[in-house]
């Protein structure tokens, strides 16, 4: 027996009131509408930014002039007019701010309506907050506590000036420009993003965590977020995406390098709540973005999570790339979709060092006519003695209109490798939800009670921080106290 | 005063009608029980009654306390103080046991007008409970009924009837899979639980429940309906004779 049509509507009810669809009526600096190397060059001058730069982003260009839009995602991507895009957007009266008193009060309104204090004083958390508005970021916090223990955490803009060695050594190197098209535009574009350096031995003290926000019609967002886990050493960065409710598509084309050396760790969040479009499929944004970790050293470790809750179309594989010997990669994922939303999601380990492990738990659920596939690639390579891999991808799905893929593929070089798949697909079964019922539970709570269930696994790998965040979002209360 | 008043009920599944018009009250403080032969509408009843969706009423009424229940949803029925046992509780995978707990007891007191009860109070209140049914802490933090045997499961059942404290609680078959030791300890907690401010329905196939839930009235369903009604010595009766020949007096 399949889902009720009310159970359906508790999830649509849960899942589909975009709170954060607002417009922040701010004046910005534009760059003209339009893609070519002199858009590049504005944006590559308004960041200030040395020669050598520049030269990387034409090269990304003419390289991404030449690449064809990749369709063999199991999206329905309507075509896109590069040319109809802005690719700055930065609000004004800025650039250079020496405290957050300089920052446009409009902006921080901004930010606290999105639960986002960027305030000092009034942060009890003790979360490190870098605010992304559009092109550019509008405050970091707590950088100089962070200082203190030698953890560099900046905008990425402000990085290519002040930290040009590390950038030259490391952005590019997990990504390569010419990864993929949307690399390569990324890298041609990007306008600004957080950087992340941890020295040796250092446990980051502190959560970090990028708020990106796109504000701007006909905006795109092409960020860039470099992270950089010396021997031995530790960090949890989150990131979150809002964007206001447009019935236009808005383009987000991200690129997430990670590299984490000897014994280093880098445990990566995101919760991705991007303006999902209407239920026919009218506006939201295109998610497509390429996140890679490498784990150079020996037992390095690289953890990505995810909550994928928005945007109209999500194209996203984070994935690791596990050469250290003894290196461990993992990836825990929750991709929600509903209405009309289509998301193509998963993962990629690839497994070079000996010994090297990893595990991936994908839990997709789907509702209303929306569209959800799982794609994740394990890849043994010859030289990698007893790789381990455990992968399990379970689907729940909400109503008889949507659907649910599971696309795995493996590919095992070395003998000695083991590659375990396991998948699920389920439905919410009348007697759960009669169960519930029958406890005095309402049909939304019911609903939110198993769905969140379904999703545990994963929900545990947030930080705390933004576990409540996540639970809400999935439209869902763990302890009965949230929502 | 009758908590549960079934008033000439008719209910279908799909085109079938299968109650054909029963009629039954329970006062406060009393215990029925419903014995009847597989096929007879027993668990149909238990459904009806709780408002199970795929059950249609076809005529008549069910009162709960008073008012009626027909117009009211599942989840509204429970917060009303209708409480159903299941004969095969559901598996709740990842669905943390003492979270469901408590939000069904929060329900039912958010409903009633009073103040919730936080974490702390109610983790203690549920030790307490838990306790007598030989509940264990570990049971307590796995997911709902996952994992848990069949003798697991009707305690746990148990434990939310005395947690959530129903004015009226239907117990569907909660005998069976049981073994004896703890078909007793179902029993003992069941038994605590009665009190002139409750009333209980139990369905059973068997009269060995019967034994440790000694009941008031007992009452033989037969074909969607009730076929004969006596006190609990009608158990023994239909232990002995079997369902046949009382089935063929009606």
């Amino acid at each position: 027996m399949v889902a009720t049509a009310e159970t359906i509507s508790a999830v649509e009810e849960a899942t589909g009131k975009y709170k954060y669809g607002f417009v922040t009526e701010i004046e910005t600096e534009k760059a003209p509408k339009g893609l070519n190397e002199d858009v590049i060059r504005f944006i590559s001058a308004k960041k200030e930014e040395p020669e050598w730069m520049l030269e990387w982003r034409l090269k990304a260009y003419r390289y991404w002039l030449k690449m064809p839009s990749p369709d063999w995602a199991k999206l329905n991507i309507p075509p896109i007019d590069y040319n109809d895009i802005y690719y700055y957007a930065a609000p004004k009266n800025k650039p250079k701010l020496e405290s957050l008193d300089e920052v446009d009060p409009e902006l921080l309104r901004t930010y606290e309506k999105l639960g986002i204090p960027l305030n000092e004083q009034k942060m009890l958390s003790g979360v490190a907050v870098d605010a992304v508005f559009d092109s550019v970021s509008v405050a970091t916090t707590f950088r100089d506590e962070l200082a203190k223990s030698g953890v560099i955490f900046c905008p990425i803009s402000e990085a290519i000036r002040e930290y040009p060695e590390l950038i030259k050594k490391y952005m590019g190197s997990v990504v390569p420009v010419s990864d993929n098209y949307f690399s390569a535009l990324n890298s041609a574009v990007f306008t600004d993003g957080s950087f992340v350096f941890i020295p040796k031995g250092v446990r980051c003290p502190m959560e970090l965590s990028t708020y990106f926000r796109i504000n701007e019609q006909n905006t795109g967002q092409f960020e860039r977020t470099l992270i950089i886990a010396e021997d031995q050493s530790y960090v949890s960065y989150l990131e979150g995406c809002t964007a206001p409710q447009r019935d236009e598509n808005q383009l987000h084309a991200a690129v997430v390098e990670l590299v984490a050396m000897h014994d280093a760790e880098i445990k990566y969040s995101t919760v991705q709540n991007w303006y999902p479009g209407d239920e026919e499929g009218r506006g939201g944004i295109y998610n497509f973005v390429t996140k890679r970790g490498a784990c150079r050293g020996d037992r390095s470790k690289i953890s990505w999570t995810q909550v994928e809750t928005g945007s109209a179309i999500t194209w996203k594989y984070p994935s690791c790339v596990l050469r250290g010997k003894d290196s461990v990669g993992e990836f825990y994922s929750v991709a929600v979709t509903n209405g009309a939303q289509q998301a193509d999601t998963g993962t990629k380990m690839i497994h070079i060092g000996e010994g090297s492990r990893s595990t991936i738990i994908s839990k997709g659920i789907s509702a209303g006519k929306s569209q959800n596939t799982y794609r994740g690639l394990v890849e043994v390579h010859k030289g990698a003695e007893n790789a381990r891999n455990f992968t399990q991808c379970d689907s729940l799905l909400v109503g008889d209109k949507c659907g649910a893929h599971t696309v795995p593929y493996i590919i095992s070089r070395n003998p000695s490798g083991k590659v375990e798949h396991e998948a699920t697909t389920s439905r919410i079964s009348e007697d759960q939800l009669f169960y519930c019922l029958q406890r005095g539970l309402s049909e939304e709570d019911s609903v939110s009670l198993l769905v969140n269930g379904f999703c545990k696994e994963v929900m545990k790998e947030l930080p705390m921080e933004f576990a409540v965040e996540a639970q809400k979002l999935i439209g869902i209360s763990l302890e009965g106290s949230v929502g | 005063m009758a908590l549960l008043e079934i008033k000439d009920l008719r209910a279908s599944i799909g085109d079938t009608e299968i109650l054909h018009g029963i009629n039954l009250t329970i006062n406060s403080g009393e215990v029925h029980a419903i014995m009847g032969p597989n096929g007879s509408g027993k668990s149909t009843l238990s459904y009806v009654l709780s408002g199970r969706d795929g059950y249609e009423v076809t005529g008549g009424d069910i009162l709960l306390d008073g008012e009626s229940v027909l117009e009211m949803e599942a989840d509204e029925r429970a917060r009303a103080g209708l409480f159903l046992a299941f004969q095969y509780p559901v598996e709740l995978p990842g669905v943390s046991g003492m979270s469901f707990l408590r939000a069904a007891v929060n329900a039912r007191l958010r409903d009633a007008g009073e103040e919730e009860v936080d974490q702390l109070a109610f983790v203690k209140m549920v030790r307490a409970e838990a306790k007598a049914l030989g509940v264990s802490d570990e049971m307590l933090k796995r997911a709902v009924n996952v994992g848990f045997s069949g003798g697991e499961k009707k305690r746990y059942e148990i434990l939310q009837m005395a947690l959530l404290k129903p004015i009226m609680a239907v117990l569907d078959e909660t005998d069976s899979g049981l073994d004896v030791d703890a078909l007793k300890i179902v029993s003992e907690g069941v038994n605590a639980l009665r009190g002139p401010e409750r009333g209980m329905l139990v369905i059973t196939h068997y009269q060995r429940l019967l034994s440790h839930i000694v009941p008031d009235f007992v009452h033989i369903l037969a074909g969607g309906k009730i076929v004969k009604s006596g006190d609990k010595s009608l158990a023994l009766e239909v232990e002995e004779n079997g369902y046949a020949d009382i089935a063929n007096v009606a």
